[in-house]
């Protein structure tokens, strides 16, 4: 046990070492429907498969302009519910075997790692043949995922030198189409990580518009009961 | 008083309030807490934090009611029923927000209440107990705050509860034994998430109501202290024995109290519509990956209130390979504003009329404060480290030290310079008017 206190009040300062790659700047905009809604095909026709997102049901996607009859054409293939959350049939021990981690659930990754995380991560895979996978990850070394989107972006491969991607293989689409389609998949996942973020920013004008008006009434009701107090 | 009485009894509500009085003392107790309370009229900024410390608690119990008819306390669920709560229950997001948001500013709010102590000289003699309730009040409100924390299970939940319990074993003899106790098992899991649910939701809050009710009594019994540090009761009105510069706490300070109200509200409202997260200050980002018990995060960190103890843990290094002396040191640093009452030994209560050498003790408490508070978020090779010269230290390491150093002799050469200090003259009456 107190060779365990030990690690854990060592491990802090062992940290700093892991030097982070530069982020790029994810194009968020929860208001952009058309985006979320690309964002939500990509995720269930890529993602879903093996990452799950538990917590969010598939009818939430009403709020982002779905209806829901296009919701079971586009977005139900395995007989679920237009209500139920977005589960993955995949058996985690097989995962564990198979990648050598257990795709971890998405519903808040956004939150977890950030935005700009994901949108770098899902731009920076590279060819490297030492992986079992044989593709690695400027922003995420020895990641245990294959690159799911590599027939639409072609193949990279890192200059260790200038630690720069290159495309060597093309793709299904092209870079711009393939920065727009990962962009619509972060913009969609960060929109799953708090689905009530833009409820909440519209509200908290009006609370605080409400909070500014009390306290005009509260300043002035004070002023009037200490004129007589000198 | 007779007039009074047969004009109240002539109303239905009258002579309602005229049946309660003969059998539960309502209107006496409105006397002497709220309509007759009399408190110095001179209070200033620093004043506003008590009541908005109580309105915090209100809020905290409040949102701590709702959230606890949704979440699970089980290893299994506790971390869906969160994102639950924050989906799927109605206006759940909100609750949760205010709950969450609610932790970090009760510390914003009592810190600022102590400090005010601190710099008023409200813990010197006759207010010692009102003082000693409130450092109470404080070290169970850390321990419901740790408590809580553990609930989300997310990951700094579970290795934040993992490291401080862990702090446990360190104690020489029984220190293994006592944290397994604490734990209910050999490292946190479902049955330590199941008694920190108890202790949180209901054990720590009755002590803390218990407590804050003590404190109430206390100091309505001896009276509120004030920026200059005037005892308001040695000058009484000859006819009416009311202090000369007391005035009613209702409705005076009941109405200033409700600007204050309005400007906290802006501030919490503010962070909870819009930046819940604080940075990662109030909600850590790691947090939202669900307790992993095979996966230690790279660095862990505590929630920002308690940083400035964890700084001094991590500052003081092991003896006989034993942590010991970094826990005693910790827990030291806390319980140490107990004995403020018996440390001071100044000639007066209020800074404004200290001489220089107090305020320079105090600014220089205040800077290691804030500095060992920072530190404690940051890992402590965040500066890099010195050359040989030093062995290659860590330079926040260092600089931990040395506040640590300056924190307790604050406290410890307290008697020494309050007594060196060249204070002014107090007046005898109190000064402005809020």
């Amino acid at each position: 046990m107190k060779k365990l206190l030990l690690i854990l009040l060592i491990l802090p300062s062992l940290t700093s070492a892991n030097e982070e790659a530069p982020l790029d700047k994810a194009p968020i905009d929860a208001s952009n429907h058309h985006s979320l809604q690309r964002g939500a095909r990509t995720f269930v026709n890529y993602c879903l498969n093996c990452h799950s997102a538990n917590y969010m049901r598939y009818n939430r996607l009403l709020e982002i302009g779905l209806t829901e009859q296009q919701i079971k054409d586009n977005l139900l293939f395995a007989g679920e519910k237009v209500g139920d959350t977005m589960k993955v049939a995949i058996n985690k021990t097989d995962a564990k075997k198979w990648f050598g981690a257990t795709p971890p659930d998405l519903t808040v990754e956004v939150r977890a790692r950030g935005a700009d995380w994901v949108y770098t991560y899902m731009r920076g895979f590279y060819r490297d043949d030492t992986r079992p996978t044989g593709w690695n990850n400027t922003v995420y070394d020895k990641v245990a995922m294959p690159h799911v989107l590599y027939e639409l972006q072609g193949e990279q491969e890192m200059n260790h030198e200038t630690h720069e991607l290159k495309l060597i293989k093309t793709g299904a689409l092209s870079e711009e189409e393939y920065n727009t389609l990962v962009g619509d998949l972060t913009n969609y996942l960060a929109y799953m990580a708090e689905p009530a973020k833009q409820q909440r920013n519209r509200m908290g004008w009006f609370v605080l518009l409400f909070l500014g008006v009390l306290l005009v009434l509260t300043y002035k009701l004070k002023k009037a009961y200490w004129r007589d107090i000198h | 008083m007779a007039t009074n009485m047969t004009e109240k009894t002539k109303t239905l509500a009258g002579s309602l309030l005229n049946w309660v009085d003969q059998r539960f003392p309502l209107t006496s107790n409105i006397k002497t807490h709220l309509t007759e309370y009399y408190a110095p009229k001179n209070f200033n900024f620093w004043y506003f934090f008590g009541s908005l410390a109580l309105m915090v608690l209100v809020l905290q119990i409040l949102t701590g009611i709702f959230l606890t008819m949704h979440y699970k306390p089980d290893a299994e669920l506790a971390f869906g029923s969160v994102e639950y709560i924050m989906r799927d229950v109605s206006w759940g997001w909100l609750v949760r927000y205010m709950h969450s948001t609610g932790a970090s500013m009760f510390f914003v709010v009592v810190y600022m209440h102590m400090f005010r102590g601190i710099i008023y000289g409200s813990y010197r003699t006759p207010r010692e107990l009102i003082w000693l309730f409130g450092v109470g009040i404080f070290l169970v409100l850390m321990g419901e705050a740790f408590f809580g924390y553990l609930l989300p299970w997310g990951q700094m939940s579970y290795w934040g509860a993992q490291v401080i319990v862990n702090l446990f074993s360190a104690v020489p003899f029984i220190g293994p034994d006592l944290s397994e106790w604490l734990r209910g098992d050999y490292l946190v899991s479902d049955a330590t998430l199941n008694r920190f649910f108890a202790f949180h939701v209901i054990a720590l809050p009755l002590v803390l109501l218990g407590l804050v009710m003590s404190h109430l009594i206390a100091l309505h019994e001896v009276g509120s202290n004030n920026p200059d540090g005037v005892e308001i009761k040695e000058k009484k009105d000859k006819k009416t024995g009311i202090p000369l510069d007391g005035i009613p706490f209702h409705p005076y300070y009941t109405v200033k109290d409700l600007v204050g109200v309005s400007v906290f509200l802006i501030v919490f409202s503010s962070i909870i519509f819009f930046a819940p997260e604080m940075g990662g200050y109030f909600l850590e980002a790691n947090n939202f990956i669900p307790a992993d018990p095979l996966k230690t995060p790279a660095h862990i960190a505590p929630v920002w209130y308690f940083t400035p103890y964890y700084s001094i843990l991590r500052a003081v290094p092991p003896v006989l390979n034993s942590q010991f002396p970094g826990v005693a040191a910790m827990g030291l640093s806390v319980a140490i504003f107990a004995l403020l009452p018996w440390l001071d030994k100044g000639a007066v209560k209020s800074i404004r009329y200290r001489g220089t050498l107090y305020k320079k003790w105090l600014a220089a408490f205040v800077v290691s404060f804030l500095i060992l508070g920072y530190l404690g978020t940051v890992p402590s090779n965040v500066w890099g480290q010195f050359g040989a010269w030093m062995g290659g230290a860590d330079r926040a390491t260092v600089v931990a030290r040395v506040f640590t150093l300056i924190y307790f002799a604050f406290f410890i050469l307290m008697p020494w310079y309050t007594k060196k200090d060249k204070t002014l003259p107090v007046p005898e009456r109190v000064t402005g008017v809020a």
